[in-house]
């Protein structure tokens, strides 16, 4: 995975453990999700409609192009979304065992 | 300036929803000469808001050969329109949460039968089996194969165009100010259009069709009502059936149906009233809340989705839940396809095949006499 | 008559919907005038986007975050921070839907309603945006993204970064990275220096924002960034992600090999409470774009409801606060309060300045019209939906769309996630150009509730 995001200052927080695709992971107090997975991977899921991979666009909670699942079928936006400790994203769409949900 | 050269042909179509699209396009095939006027866009109001069900069961019992046409016309929609119009005969299914309406379901389903709908009943059981996203509350389900979904948005503009192609006249944007008849024909005067005439009128303009009727001597009891819908963002593609809650308490009536595309579409419970004067009718929030609730009961995981979209429009309905269609028993040349009451998409396809044979025969193999509008007058009649 | 004193009366009840610089200048004019107004924002902390706060454990100083305007965010957050315990702030809230005098916000989980007799609606702006071929590409991001990824999180959108577009803060954003210590491959213009000096006449009616401008492109042209104007932006190249810029300027192509894209024209209102509201619009010429009618001090169409800053128009921050307190004190005018009509005079005059400035920025940065209708068939124009500009091209005349909800009905663009807010303004344009029509007679697509998306587990306050 190659990071998109480069941090450049603000470096000295405490560190937040999160998994993305099941691989644990340290991000930092106050960092949101977007920013978590994207100083770590290249993108953060893939366009519903087939047209490749995508990493948000506005970061202010407008464009909508930043929505991710959790590992328990959850969606979250990454972009509005804080990280906290033990949260799970997946960049990749959910399993069937994950939606639809079983009732 | 010159007023517009008054425009004839053998059938006037008041109305471009699904019904007059339809209508059009059949009357074209038996070589009828039509015009359609449209006071808005083809298919904007009821034809294309709704949930898109293309459902049978449930109906009226009376309805089912219609709905029968219907269900053939849906299956070669790509045929007869050149697309699919998003068509998905991916199965309807009803639930129900009371051992009471599960009696009702099974019944229907038995009585479904005479009129060639097969319907499987299902288990609780079989239900967590073959639908494990569905909620524990309910205890039956019913299961319509054949039946399906279709895009609302698309079927009556397709519909439009193919009329069109095949030589009808659309005049969108035209608003109906006067329909008179004089000796053989009937005058149609427009706002902004000029005058057409035709010794046929159709009048299927929706939730607007009532006041026509009645100047034409024939009232109808017709009320307007505005659907509550609502779409959330797209996920996996996974439910194939259109899920429906079959229950007698109005809140309760919520359906939804995922399309291919991922996009969970959902309606029902309490409707709002429209405003005939702007055209538009509203969505409640608080009805939007209940929803969620009730969507939830029938597939918990639903929970887990974002709404992304709101919508409403104007629907006719009728106090007995049926349409009225066929012949005006008062005038001559004077036919009604309106008031759908809700559920007019499915059995849209057919109403125009059914209106553009009447019309051109003088008959239909269909029977459609329990929605004549002579109904009414009996009622009133009756005191 | 009953001595009005002895009848109970209830205090007015005020809502305002934005804690920006103009939603922040109306709670505080309204707590001046004896009332307790409700603040509903979507941020977890208030300041809107261009005064945006970073989070509480970071460190970086004012000067550092918001450079020449750190008085002014330094103020703006002073006096927000001064109302705690005057207001009913409910931060991290979103304002769904308003419908017959009754703001539905949601809130932690929980859907409440606001009933309300005045509601002033400052929801601000984003970026403008206009498809270039492979701007869903991953490092690809609006001016708006790329300022906050630096303001909010400390980071750059990528180690090597093109910004492009027009309007200020194409300079702004540009300066802020380059003074980070990030490395700036080049910004792109779509405007050219001709305009600019045309419309020199209406910015001098504030010169000291004319002079910012010019100090951000001269610190940008000695760290040796490649500033060009006039340029034709043709596409965003990659292929899991940014990789570079192909363009033409001068009548040469070039290809700048970079990591990331921040790209935006101007901003754009957030309409759609207003929208909901039933507020009328009108169409702006100057700018091509629709907003909520609004008298003077910012009076909606519609009674009760009030447009303040840039979700009324977009004039900027300085503008937004002056807004936000012309439209409470018109709330409470329209309420029965004294309101000095001196000070309302003051404001308004101090408005117009801002207005005259802007048309100067549109005309020096127009909005490149031509590039939106011209982009490809194959261009992507709906990210949410992933709909091209050849589909809606192909629904405009094929399929006779001849607006653009109708053309959303039969496409789906602008019927995603984001409800048109980044395709809306191209959309328009590609439908005007392609059925021959003025920008205006396309119409603009009805905003629909939810206003973003909204969770399907939302449970009722108070219900079972």
């Amino acid at each position: 995975m190659t990071a998109r995001f480069v941090r450049i200052a603000e470096e000295n927080r405490q560190a937040v453990e999160i998994e993305i695709d099941g691989v644990r992971c340290a991000a930092l107090e106050g960092d949101t999700v977007l920013v978590a997975v994207l100083t770590r991977a290249a993108s953060l899921r893939q366009s519903e409609f087939g047209d490749g991979p995508r990493a948000g666009f506005c970061l202010m909670g407008a464009c909508q192009d930043c929505w991710m699942w959790t590992s328990t079928g959850e969606r979250l936006r990454a972009c509005t979304t804080v990280v906290a400790a033990g949260m799970s994203v997946l960049t990749k769409p959910p399993p069937e065992a994950l939606w639809p949900i079983p009732a | 300036m010159s007023a517009p050269a008054e425009r004839a042909a053998d059938v006037i179509i008041i109305g471009g929803g699904l019904m007059g699209a339809s209508a059009a396009f059949f009357l074209r095939r038996r070589g009828r000469s039509v015009i359609v006027l449209e006071r808005g866009l083809v298919g904007q109001q009821a034809s294309g808001v709704n949930f898109g069900n293309v459902r049978r069961q449930g109906r009226h019992l009376e309805q089912l050969p219609l709905a029968n046409r219907a269900r053939e016309i849906w299956g070669r929609l790509a045929e007869l329109l050149g697309e699919d119009c998003e068509f998905y005969p991916g199965g309807h299914m009803r639930v129900c949460y009371t051992p009471q309406q599960a009696e009702k379901v099974e019944a229907y389903a038995r009585d479904a039968r005479a009129y060639g709908l097969d319907l499987e009943i299902i288990s609780a059981n079989g239900i967590r089996d073959r639908f494990p996203y569905i909620g524990r509350e309910v205890v039956l389900g019913s299961l319509g194969p054949l039946d399906g979904h279709a895009n609302p948005r698309l079927v009556a503009p397709a519909f439009g165009r193919a009329a069109v192609r095949g030589g009808a006249l659309i005049e969108e944007n035209c608003e109906v100010l006067a329909i008179d008849k004089a000796g053989e024909d009937f005058q149609v005067e427009t706002r902004a259009s000029g005058r057409f005439k035709a010794p046929v009128v159709l009048v299927a303009a929706g939730a607007w069709a009532g006041a026509m009727a009645a100047r034409f001597g024939e009232p109808v009891p017709m009320y307007a009502k505005g659907p509550q819908m609502g779409v959330t963002e797209p996920a996996p593609y996974r439910i194939h059936p259109s899920l429906g809650v079959s229950t007698p308490h109005e809140h309760e009536t919520v359906y939804l149906r995922q399309v291919s595309r991922g996009n969970i579409v959902f309606g029902g419970g309490r409707r709002t009233d429209p405003n005939l004067e702007t055209f538009r009718a509203k969505v409640d929030p608080v009805n939007t809340l209940n929803q969620m609730t009730e969507l939830r009961r029938l597939m918990p995981g639903i929970g887990n989705l974002r709404l992304i979209r709101v919508w409403s429009g104007v629907e006719g309905y009728l106090p007995d839940d049926l349409p009225v269609m066929g012949a005006s028993a008062k005038v001559a040349g004077l036919y009604y396809a309106f008031g759908f009451c809700g559920a007019g998409f499915q059995i849209g396809p057919g109403v125009g095949d059914v209106m553009a044979e009447l019309i051109d025969t003088g008959a239909t193999v269909t029977p459609i006499e329990p929605f004549h509008i002579r109904r009414f007058a009996a009622a009133k009649g009756g005191g | 008559m009953a001595d009005p004193r002895l009848v109970p009366s209830q205090a007015p009840r005020v809502v305002i919907v934005g804690a920006g610089p103009a939603g922040i200048r109306a709670a505080e004019t309204f707590v001046q005038a004896g009332l307790r107004p409700v603040v509903v924002d979507e941020g977890q902390v208030s300041g809107g986007q261009i005064y945006r706060r970073q989070p509480a454990m970071f460190r970086r100083s004012y000067a550092t975050l918001y450079g020449l305007e750190a008085d002014r965010a330094k103020a703006v957050h002073a006096s927000f921070d001064r109302l705690a315990g005057q207001i009913d702030y409910h931060p991290d809230t979103l304002a769904w839907n308003v419908r017959d005098g009754v703001l539905h916000i949601a809130e932690g989980g929980l859907a409440k309603t606001l009933p309300f007799d005045a509601l002033v609606l400052a929801t601000g702006a984003t970026d403008r945006l206009l498809p270039i071929k492979g701007w869903t590409l991953p490092g690809c991001y609006s001016l708006g993204a790329a300022q906050i990824a630096l303001k909010a999180q400390a980071c750059a959108i990528g180690r090597r970064v093109v910004f492009l577009g027009t309007g200020p803060l194409l300079y702004l954003v540009s300066y802020q990275y380059a003074k980070a210590g990030v490395d700036v491959a080049a910004v792109l213009d779509t405007s050219s220096a001709n305009g600019q000096m045309l419309a020199l006449g209406y910015m001098a009616s504030r010169p000291a924002v004319l002079a910012k401008g010019l100090y951000y492109r001269a610190l940008l042209m000695a760290r040796r960034v490649a500033v060009h104007g006039g340029v034709t932006p043709l596409q965003i190249e990659g292929g899991e992600g940014v990789a570079a810029v192909r363009f033409r300027v001068g009548g040469g192509e070039q290809s700048i090999a970079c990591d990331a894209v921040g790209m935006g024209f101007h901003l754009r209102s957030e309409t759609q409470l207003a929208d909901l509201a039933h507020c009328d619009f009108v169409f702006d010429a100057d700018l091509g774009q629709w907003r909520p009618q609004a008298d003077q001090d910012g009076r909606a169409s519609v009674a009760g409801i009030y447009l303040a800053g840039d979700g009324a128009r977009i004039l900027g921050a300085d503008a937004a606060e002056i807004s936000g307190r012309l439209a409470a004190l018109a709330a409470l005018k329209d309420l029965g309060r004294p309101v000095a009509e001196a000070e309302l005079a003051d404001l308004r005059r101090r408005q117009q300045t801002m207005g005259t400035f802007r048309r100067g920025l549109a005309k020096a940065f127009p909005w490149p019209a031509d590039l939106a209708k011209s982009v490809a068939d194959d261009v992507l124009i709906c990210r949410c939906e992933a709909i091209t500009a050849g589909e809606l091209r192909q629904a405009a005349t094929g399929k006779g769309a001849p607006e653009l909800n109708r053309a959303k009905a039969l496409t789906r663009v602008g019927m995603g996630r984001c409800q048109g807010r980044f395709c809306g303004s191209a959309a328009a344009e590609i439908l005007a150009d392609t059925r021959d029509e003025t920008l205006a007679a396309v119409g603009r697509l009805r905003g629909q509730a939810p206003v973003k998306p909204l969770s399907m587990a939302l449970m009722r306050e108070g219900g079972s």
